[in-house]
């Protein structure tokens, strides 16, 4: 089974800094950014549990699978 | 912002006004979610509010919506599935609005057993006017109106809707969001009436004035406070209630409003009782 990759993006216009997916990312993938809006830090580690998307209160994250080498 | 349910979304009316780290978003997130997961169309769907912050949500829901009064939401949603069984008629209420302004509605739609769901976020605080306390405000809490901890024990909803004769209840929190999501999913396939309640964050008033001055510490509040119904089965009364307990609390299959209501009529019918004429005597 071909591993897969994971894409985190988060939307800027849309956060408003609350870091709860910095607080409560299990594998510490998302930090603290310029702007307080979060960074993605260690995309490699993320296992696309996608507890950051669920708890976003402002629709501002996107977490998406893709094979890999085709990364979304 | 690219899934299925989006679509239940008013994305243009994206950021929504309330503030970093509540709450409300993560409901919102989960009904949309709910909705994209039951097969539904924009069109089959109802949410009607009442006032406050949540009262707000149907600004960013694309389905069709009536905005109340306060406290009201539940008789206007009521009327709704009455005359349109067929379609998903959510009512969406804040604690001031389901339990405090509006309690005595909260009451007899669960009596009643109408097939509407209502999604209720607990803040445990009237937020949009400045945070006074409501009738769910934990005893002791500090709220801007009980500066020095409310005097009053707050108002147990999924429990007093169980009593009620609610068809399905069930409470969460907003850290517990897939969970939510699955309640409301259930909620929603449920016949007669259903209640979610989420315990949610309010960072500006409830928690800012309880000891957590950020969104992070009130979720880590709501992770530690919760116990499920089974870890709450081996805690005194006293430590019961000082958490919030959290799972499935009734889902029974009792006929609803709309059912009941039809087989009286056909009853009536079948009997040739006419009401149009009435014998007053000669």
């Amino acid at each position: 089974m071909a591993r897969k990759r994971v894409s985190v993006t988060i939307d800027p216009r849309l956060c408003k800094k609350c870091g709860i997916c910095v607080e409560f990312c299990p594998k510490d993938v998302l930090g603290p950014g310029r702007d307080g809006v979060p960074a993605v830090l260690s995309p490699e580690s993320c296992t696309a549990c996608r507890l950051c998307e669920l708890r976003c209160p402002d629709f501002a994250i996107l977490v998406e699978e893709a094979e890999d080498g085709e990364r979304t | 912002m690219s899934r299925a349910y989006t679509r239940f979304l008013l994305g243009k009316a994206l950021p929504h006004f309330w503030c970093p780290g509540c709450g409300n978003g993560i409901v919102l997130a989960a009904i949309a979610r709910a909705l994209a997961a039951a097969g539904l169309s924009p069109t089959e769907v109802v949410v009607v509010t009442g006032i406050g912050c949540w009262g707000k949500a149907d600004d960013y829901l694309n389905v069709n919506a009536f905005h109340g009064t306060h406290g009201r939401a539940l008789p206007i949603a009521t009327g709704i599935k009455v005359n349109r069984p067929e379609l998903t008629v959510l009512a969406l209420m804040g604690d001031g609005d389901c339990a405090t302004i509006g309690g005595n509605h909260l009451l007899h739609a669960a009596r009643r057993n109408v097939g509407v769901k209502a999604i209720v976020v607990n803040n445990f605080n009237y937020g949009m006017t400045g945070g006074q306390y409501s009738s769910t405000t934990p005893g002791g809490k500090a709220t801007s109106t009980s500066p020095f901890g409310n005097p009053e024990e707050g108002l147990d909803i999924a429990r007093v809707a169980e009593a009620a004769g609610a068809n399905y209840v069930a409470r969460s929190t907003v850290y517990h969001a897939a969970q939510v999501e699955a309640y409301i999913r259930e909620a929603i396939s449920a016949p007669g009436f259903g209640l979610v309640e989420v315990a949610s964050t309010c960072p500006t008033y409830f928690g800012r004035l309880n000891g957590m001055r950020t969104a992070t510490d009130m979720m880590k509040w709501l992770r530690d406070v919760a116990a499920s119904l089974n870890a709450a089965r081996d805690l005194s009364e006293e430590e019961r209630r000082r958490r919030i307990v959290i799972g499935k609390f009734c889902d029974r299959r009792a006929p609803d409003f709309n059912q009941r209501y039809e087989a009286i009529r056909r009853v009536a019918r079948e009997s040739g009782f006419n009401p149009g004429v009435v014998n007053i005597g000669r």
